[in-house]
């Protein structure tokens, strides 16, 4: 049965503004991520986790207890956590002799799995590796993709959607143009996805625009695609949809080409033609009685209204 | 001198032509912006050799030519200067996020709201302090040290000379107000209840109003008669107290009886079975034909 949430009366107002947010808001907070070990984990993936947490710092937390979960066998574990914490992110990792540095990588939806892949992790190499400057906390890095199977085949398509959500960090209608710091790169080729992550230097030139120069900063490392599980498109769309109050009015006789020129529509009553000026001749002047008569016409007698007192 | 001027111009010229040189990239497909998410989607073919050759010098460089790409687009949007930065302004994103919560949902009106749509009744703001004239001061009008609080009753006057002198008001008066607690979180509930269009357990669908007709009566009657130890065996009837009507319980024939008896049975259903016609609802069936020549 489904549960009622409005059955349990909370008992502080602290407590009943954290349940109308877990209820579900119109405009969500940025969703936050978990990081899980698994029961096998091995120091690489603690570490690899550990770096992944650290980029993502407001909006992620490391669990510490190690979990007897294997999320595409039993995700009930997960959820649960997820739902505890309020997380609709989550990366888990493991290590076993089939799955050697085992990653998934998912979301949830309505505190339940959404979709999650699996990666085999290579060529890892930390963040403390490198000697770069840590960027600020909480700031959003400029994502890039490339690579054809992002454009050609759906789970990469899917995945390329599930990247974005969990590395794209705080929502922001501004940006500083200064504090662009950090960039991410994704590159899929030949079964490999590569992860790059760099810091932007921002070199002024002559010109209004800076050059920009890359700094290694860490973590790098590949992926191999190992187990998936996608949602169902008619999940993905209903998770996706938009409020009806946050979509935009549609504004009335205006409209953009695609060249960016507005145009707007006037719509205006029927013109008076018999007051038009056209080409002065002499065959279309008034006569002198036609003037007075169109003056008499002008201006008529003022309309009064009265009522008379009838006499007692 | 103008030789001096047309030379400091062509300098500058020159300086800027250099420093376009730094910041422009070429690529053959223009890449996929979404600058709302400040995500680019390179789709140029890699240089393969290159990638598996060295990875890494390759992987920087082309993620060093979006990047600037990137960048390029971000100082080329509207901008505005705060607190002395230069912050770009943002498109919306293209790219559709899952959310993580559905959409909430209106909440479904309480019994109260609706009487009040039906009857016009709009709700109005109440001060929060009120002028206590006893006290001289304001005082809230609920909560913590408020107007009228049983706290400041010291004494309760007898209300007329029909009341017994000996029963304690004070203790009434919590009783009164525990009452009215527990009626509005039952009524809560039932809020809940309709809302979720669910049925409450023990109740027998008999909860306590304000009006009840005679038949509700009735079943309350039943219901709180057979709530006793021994299910209401010696419970007393009313004067002029009718039985409720109830299902009747199924009963079981005997394991062992009767062999023709079962038989008889048996072959009472199968005949049943085997003569059942399908019943016509001929209002129905009329139905369907007038509309279907009427569509002819």
């Amino acid at each position: 049965m489904q549960s009622i949430p409005a059955l349990k009366k909370p008992k502080t107002r602290k407590g009943k503004k954290i349940l109308e947010k877990r209820g579900g808001q119109l405009v969500e907070d940025d969703k936050r991520a978990m990081f899980m070990k698994g029961s096998t984990v091995n120091q690489t993936m603690v570490d690899f986790m550990k770096d992944i947490a650290l980029l993502k710092k407001p909006l992620s937390s490391m669990l510490n207890q190690k979990n007897e979960s294997k999320p595409f066998e039993n995700a009930d574990p997960i959820e649960h956590v997820a739902q505890k914490g309020d997380f609709s992110l989550f990366m888990f990792g493991s290590n076993s002799k089939k799955r050697p540095n085992n990653l998934v990588i998912g979301r949830l939806f309505d505190n339940r799995i959404l979709d999650m892949f699996e990666f085999g992790v290579s060529n890892y190499k930390a963040l403390r590796d490198f000697k770069a400057a840590s960027i600020l906390k909480g700031c959003k890095p400029i994502l890039l993709f490339s690579g054809e199977p992002f454009e050609t085949e759906f789970e990469y398509q899917r995945l390329k959607n599930l990247l974005i959500d969990f590395f794209s960090g705080p929502k922001t209608n501004a940006i500083r143009l200064t504090g662009l710091e950090h960039v991410i790169s994704i590159v899929a080729a030949e079964g490999k996805i590569y992860f790059r992550s760099y810091r932007v230097l921002l070199k002024k030139t002559g010109a209004k625009l800076p050059r920009v120069e890359l700094q290694e900063m860490g973590p790098f490392f590949d992926l191999t695609l190992r187990r998936h599980k996608l949602a169902s498109d008619s999940l993905m769309k209903s998770a996706s949809k938009q409020p009806k109050q946050l979509k935009p009015r549609k504004v009335k006789n205006i409209q953009k080409s695609a060249l960016g020129t507005t145009f707007g529509r006037v719509h205006m009553q029927r013109q008076d033609y018999s007051e038009l000026q056209v080409r002065k001749l002499k065959g279309l002047k008034k006569s002198k009685s036609e003037k007075r008569e169109a003056e008499s016409d002008e201006k008529p007698a003022k309309k009064v209204r009265f009522s008379i007192k009838p006499n007692p | 001198m103008s030789s001096n001027v047309s030379d400091l111009l062509q300098d500058i010229e020159e300086k800027e032509a250099n420093a376009y040189k730094e910041v422009e990239v070429h690529k053959d497909i223009e890449l996929n912006y979404d600058l709302g998410h400040l995500l680019a989607s390179d789709t140029n073919p890699l240089n393969l050799k290159e990638l598996r050759s060295n990875t890494n010098s390759f992987l920087q460089k082309l993620t060093r030519d979006n990047c600037q790409l990137v960048v390029n687009k971000l100082y080329a949007l509207q901008s505005k200067v705060i607190d002395g930065f230069q912050v770009a302004q943002l498109p919306a994103p293209i790219t559709l996020l899952p959310r993580s919560k559905p959409v909430p949902k209106p909440k479904p009106p309480t019994k109260w709201e609706l009487f009040a749509k039906e009857k016009g009744i709009q709700k109005k703001k109440k001060e929060k302090l009120v002028w206590d004239d006893v006290a001289k001061e304001w005082k809230p009008r609920y909560g913590f040290k408020r107007i009228n609080s049983e706290r400041d009753d010291w004494l309760i006057e007898v209300p007329d000379n029909n009341t017994d002198p000996n029963v304690d008001l004070f203790a009434k008066k919590v009783e009164e107000k525990k009452e009215r607690i527990a009626k509005n979180e039952l009524q809560r509930l039932r809020n809940i209840a309709r809302a979720q269009k669910l049925k409450i357990p023990g109740t027998g669908g008999v909860l306590p109003k304000l009006s009840d007709t005679k038949e509700e009566l009735a079943k309350v009657v039943s219901l709180a008669k057979s709530s006793t130890a021994s299910l209401g065996k010696f419970e007393e009837t009313m004067k002029d107290e009718k039985p409720v009507k109830r299902t009747k319980k199924r009963k079981y024939g005997d394991n062992f009886g009767d062999v023709k008896a079962e038989t008889e049975k048996s072959l009472e259903i199968l005949d049943h079975i085997q003569n059942k016609n399908p019943k016509i609802d001929i209002d129905k069936a009329v139905n369907s034909l007038i509309s279907t020549e009427e569509k002819e």
